[in-house]
């Protein structure tokens, strides 16, 4: 086969020069800094705040996207219905819609005087838009495709035949979602979840519309960095940006663990 | 062996199927969710953008500042998406034509950018860049601009977009195998000959879906591109940032009008992507 010799060499420098040289800066960059420095920047306390609310927001928002999206994966995959087709291709508009218009178009339903938010806020008291909440709300939005395309692939292969097992050995049918199923599916949840996870720390456009941005109360991480980087502040915009991949990081780490301990008790490896 | 299969096909199938109240609760809340959550978003776009009727619209994107957001969006585009298409045809070829060191690595490098907060993806090139990045005091000596400038909004969103195309051709191309190009090749075809006649018109759909995908993220990216542009009016903005000035001035016309260029490009993808499944679910 010929070409290994051009594909190779251009997808390296390509490589090199568009990813990994950008992102060394971060490593040289929080290299310059001191330990006392980087300490005093992270433990501000508007910093630490926005900290809470990324990770809390975006934790809240997997859990829910992973709930969701396991029923829609389900109804996807099990049932039929005519408009099937339709919906299903509409899960990965998330995915497509520019976070800029996801953002304008998600505080303008759930502002107060928005169709969705007048609604909430008449019957229910709840302020969506401008409070955290408004957060999740956005971080749902960006999350559920990343869970139902996650899930629906495997319970396409899911091996029917356990459950029929199952069934004529006298399970009942929630015994049977239970206790074949649900195991079974639930390594590629925690997966689809953790993506969501992930996506939602770092996610900037759809956010900032709904949030308010109110320092210690609806202020992203993402936002803090950009306000840095306004302030010509390049060390703190660093030091917040390597703290944020850091906890994302072995965050994820965690989640892998869980999932090959998930793995593990469902007798798959 | 047949017939035991089918006798029990009938008792089997009901095994596999939920009560019937459990599904129209289940296909309910499906459908509701999709319905309010990423239906109506959709709706209400295109509802604002033209709630002051067509002349408004018309009127919104013609404004000069929003005409120079669309020049600079495609400009970005263009300089963008054949540098990434190439990339990812070579990088397709070299990892799922070879075996080499290192090839697991490669391809989680290539996925790199997709695990990075489009912010942190601005942030990196203001660094570099930047009045006090590397390489800062050399270009402003050179007077050269690339921070608040064009080439570093093309710069921020090469690297946002980078892995979409080698993505959809990678897992394609390994499935297809090279039995194909081998017999070509064996046959006295050259190289670029085998590829344009035999590799080509075997991965062209999901070539021109990577390729979609590519460019509705370049003209939408907003995290990175907000980072590096600045926000000059009629020089740096690009449709999403236009969208995000106009919106915070609470011109909702202007704001939704831009948004629903954007809007028809993501349900353009969404149909292509339709498409591409119902092809390869009939071949």
């Amino acid at each position: 086969m010929p070409g290994f010799k051009p594909a190779l060499s251009f997808t390296l420098i390509y490589l090199v020069l568009i990813v990994l040289i950008p992102l060394s800066t971060l490593v040289f960059k929080s290299l310059q800094l001191n330990f006392d420095d980087y300490l005093a920047i992270i433990t501000n306390q508007r910093i630490i705040a926005s900290f809470r609310v990324s990770f809390l927001t975006s934790f809240i928002a997997s859990i829910v996207a992973g709930i969701f999206g396991f029923i829609i994966a389900w109804v996807l995959v099990r049932y039929s219905f005519s408009g099937k087709r339709l919906l299903d291709a509409v899960i990965d508009l998330p995915f497509a819609l520019p976070t800029a218009v996801a953002g304008v178009v998600l505080a303008t339903i759930y502002q107060p005087s928005g169709f969705l938010g007048r609604w909430l806020m008449d019957n229910f008291g709840i302020k969506v838009a401008y409070t955290p909440l408004g957060i999740v709300v956005a971080l749902i939005f960006i999350g559920i495709p990343f869970v139902v395309r996650t899930v629906e692939p495997v319970l396409q292969e899911f091996d029917t035949t356990m459950e029929e097992a199952a069934s004529s050995l006298g399970a009942s049918r929630l015994v049977t979602f239970n206790k074949v199923i649900f195991p079974n599916i639930f390594p590629a949840l925690l997966t689809g979840i953790s993506l969501a996870f992930a996506r939602g720390v770092g996610e900037y456009g759809s956010v900032i519309f709904i949030a308010g941005n109110l320092p210690y109360i609806s202020e992203i991480v993402p936002l803090l960095i950009i306000t840095k980087l306004e302030q010509y502040d390049y060390a703190g915009a660093t030091a917040i940006a390597l703290t944020m991949l850091v906890i994302s990081f072995v965050l994820l780490l965690l989640i892998n663990l869980l999932q090959l301990w998930a793995r593990r008790r469902s007798g798959q490896n | 062996m047949h017939t035991l299969v089918d006798a029990h096909g009938q008792a089997s199938r009901s095994a596999l199927n939920d009560p019937k109240w459990v599904r129209v609760t289940l296909t309910s809340i499906a459908v509701a969710f999709i319905l309010l959550f990423l239906c109506a978003p959709l709706v209400l776009v295109l509802y604002q953008a033209f709630s002051k009727g067509l002349d408004a619209y018309i009127h919104a994107l013609s404004d000069p500042d929003a005409l120079a957001s669309v020049r600079l969006t495609l400009l970005v585009a263009v300089a963008t998406v054949p540098l990434n298409t190439v990339f990812g045809i070579a990088a397709a070829w070299a990892i799922t034509r070879f075996d080499f060191r290192g090839k697991s690595l490669l391809t989680t490098l290539i996925d790199l950018p997709f695990s990075v907060s489009p912010v942190i993806s601005g942030l990196i090139f203001v660094l570099m860049f930047g009045a006090q990045g590397w390489f800062g005091e050399w270009l402003s000596a050179h007077d050269i601009k690339v921070i608040f400038a064009t080439p570093g909004i093309i710069l921020a969103t090469i690297f946002i977009t980078f892995p979409f195309v080698a993505r959809e051709l990678i897992p394609l191309m390994q499935e297809m195998g090279f039995e194909e190009e081998e017999a070509a090749l064996s046959l006295g075809a050259s190289g670029w000959k085998t590829f344009f006649l035999v590799t080509l018109p075997n991965i062209k759909w999901a070539l021109l879906y990577g390729v979609l995908l590519c460019n509705a993220r370049a003209m939408g990216e907003f995290g990175a591109v907000s980072v590096v542009s600045g926000h000059i009016r009629g020089l740096t903005n690009t449709l999403p940032l236009h969208i995000e000035v106009s919106y915070n001035e609470y011109d909702v016309i202007g704001a939704f009008s831009s948004a629903s260029i954007l809007a028809a490009l993501a349900i353009v993808t969404l149909i292509l992507k339709s498409f591409l499944e119902w092809k390869q679910g009939k071949g």
